[in-house]
């Protein structure tokens, strides 16, 4: 019974995984960019929901209204100003730049909410402590249940715009050659704006879910990040119920390595992500991201 | 009357290398064009830069009278430019209909939609659900003339037309292009094959080196006298004597 409570749990954590993890796998998967300071926006975005939250006296389900759409903005912001230039000069400037926005964010949040460590929890009463009691060892929280609902209705209207919409054509289109998407008539700058400006309130939603689901302090963002990498790599690169189903899997080994012992829980999460990255699907994919 | 096209003193360059040396040429409104010249002599960056997906080191583009010389190139595909690449370039995961409807999106008002096309071209209804990856080369040279067409352009550059398709596909290609052709496209293509790019236009460029050293009416202009300025056979001739008639305007 032990087992199939820490798979249910695994379940509901992966779900916050996926959330985390949509985002880093939309900007990979259009622009070839790894966001180092995802984990990061997404903790931003905590903060900002904790001080609607806060100050206006809301619960952060109803703070997530005016923070979302900032983050939209910040993100198109983001991607006009610093991305886009850092796309100009190759592959590994990305990579840098996001490298130093997550030293950027993370010092700025230091510097305006301190190292105190904040939580939602508190706020969402019930929703982030009740749970339907099945048997006398198996309980399922209401809380894990909403995450994970979302999780699948963020993924799956992603899935559905970027297969079914011109909006989400023109997206593949870019991403799978941005050169030919111009000259079709497709402008890349701003499909890629677009693509950030989702990644980034993706991860706003994510960082709120991690917020009330448990605590956050201006550098949580790099351990959600790790999570969310994991996540996009078990699930497999660019596809999106890939990344829903490489949460799970990192939240089932992450439960079960803890039901073990508690101090086996990230370790189990991390030798899982080891494990896939050397067999001959990690390898396919370490040599198709060599090839340009 | 105003050219459509008109490209003065171009240069592009690959780092240090210049493919394309100070070209100069014009199109009007319902040419047929064909660039013709050896491999290196470049062809495809010229288009490629008329097109936007190259830059310009020096001179300028003009479009119906417009300075589109530093115009991103989805504003040229809006103006009515458009380039079928070289290798076909059709977005590979998608399917045929998905790579017509991604160029229709911001295609000017005109009267390519996918009914027409696909009335243009009937061998495409059949594999319209089809991944553009499975196509065969003919398929998707086809596939790809549709896709530019979709954005409804007021000139067509086409990219190396032939290479890499078996005869019988050229052949089919070549029937849709004929096509076009009567009803007063304005096209450039770009064609390894004299034999083809002769039969279809109405005037002749040939590059050698980055320079246009022929440009003649096809019909003034023999298939030798092309063969020659192709392989630059007749190039001391001509510096030491500029009397040679079959060579154009030297830029």
């Amino acid at each position: 019974m032990n087992w199939i409570n820490a798979i249910v749990q695994g379940v509901f954590l992966g779900g916050l995984y996926a959330l985390f993890a949509c985002g880093l796998s939309l900007i990979f998967g259009v622009m070839r960019i790894i966001n180092l300071a995802h984990g990061d926006l997404a903790v931003a975005g905590a903060f900002g929901v904790w001080v609607v939250a806060t100050r206006a006296h809301l619960s952060p389900f109803i703070a997530l209204l005016p923070v979302l759409p900032v983050m939209l903005l910040l993100g198109f912001t983001l991607h006009r100003t610093v991305l886009a230039r850092s796309l100009r000069s190759g592959p590994l400037t990305p990579l840098l730049t996001t490298f130093g926005l997550a030293i950027v964010i993370q010092n700025a949040l230091l510097q305006v909410f301190s190292p105190d460590v904040h939580s939602l929890g508190s706020l969402t009463g019930s929703v982030s402590t009740g749970s339907w009691r099945l048997t006398s060892q198996l309980s399922v929280p209401y809380l894990g249940v909403l995450i994970l609902a979302v999780a699948i209705i963020v993924l799956g209207t992603l899935q559905f715009t970027l297969q079914h919409t011109a909006f989400g054509r023109e997206m593949r289109a870019t991403a799978q050659d941005p050169e030919t998407a111009g000259l079709v008539g497709v402008p890349a700058s701003l499909v890629y704006a677009r693509a950030t400006a989702i990644a980034v309130a993706t991860a706003a939603l994510a960082g709120t879910f991690l917020a009330i689901h448990s605590t956050f302090d201006p550098s949580s963002g790099p351990t959600q990040l790790i999570f969310a990498f994991e996540a996009v790599v078990i699930g497999g690169l660019g596809s999106i119920w890939g990344t829903l189903f490489g949460g799970i899997v990192l939240g089932i080994a992450q439960t079960i390595g803890a039901t073990v012992d508690p101090q086996y829980s990230i370790l189990a999460g991390h030798l899982v992500f080891l494990v896939v990255l050397a067999s001959p699907r990690g390898r396919f994919m370490a040599a198709r991201s060599a090839t340009p | 009357m105003n050219p459509l096209l008109q490209v003065d003193n171009l240069v592009a360059c690959y780092g240090l290398l210049q493919a394309v040396r100070r070209v100069s040429l014009s199109v009007a409104e319902g040419e047929v064009l064909a660039l013709v010249g050896a491999n290196g002599a470049g062809k495809s960056t010229l288009l490629r830069t008329i097109a936007g997906v190259h830059p310009v080191t020096d001179g300028t583009i003009h479009f119906d009278g417009t300075n589109i010389t530093r115009v991103p190139s989805h504003h040229r595909v809006a103006a009515g430019l458009a380039l079928v690449p070289e290798g076909r370039k059709l977005f590979p995961e998608m399917t045929v209909e998905e790579n017509l409807l991604v160029a229709a999106r911001r295609a000017r008002p005109g009267p390519w939609t996918v009914d027409t096309v696909l009335t243009a071209f009937p061998m495409l209804r059949p594999l319209l659900g089809k991944p553009a990856a499975v196509l065969s080369g003919g398929e998707q040279q086809t596939a790809a003339i549709a896709r530019a067409l979709m954005t409804n352009p007021r000139v067509l550059l086409l990219d190396e037309v032939s290479l890499g398709l078996a005869p019988v596909a050229v052949k089919s290609v070549y029937e849709s292009l004929h096509k076009l052709i009567r009803d007063g496209a304005t096209l450039v293509i770009v064609e390894q094959d004299l034999q083809r790019a002769l039969s279809v236009a109405d005037r002749v460029v040939c590059m050698l080196e980055g320079r246009v050293v022929l440009q003649s009416v096809t019909q003034a202009v023999t298939r030798e006298q092309v063969t020659e300025a192709f392989f630059g056979l007749s190039r001391v001739s001509t510096s030491s004597a500029k009397t040679e008639p079959s060579l154009g305007q030297q830029t």
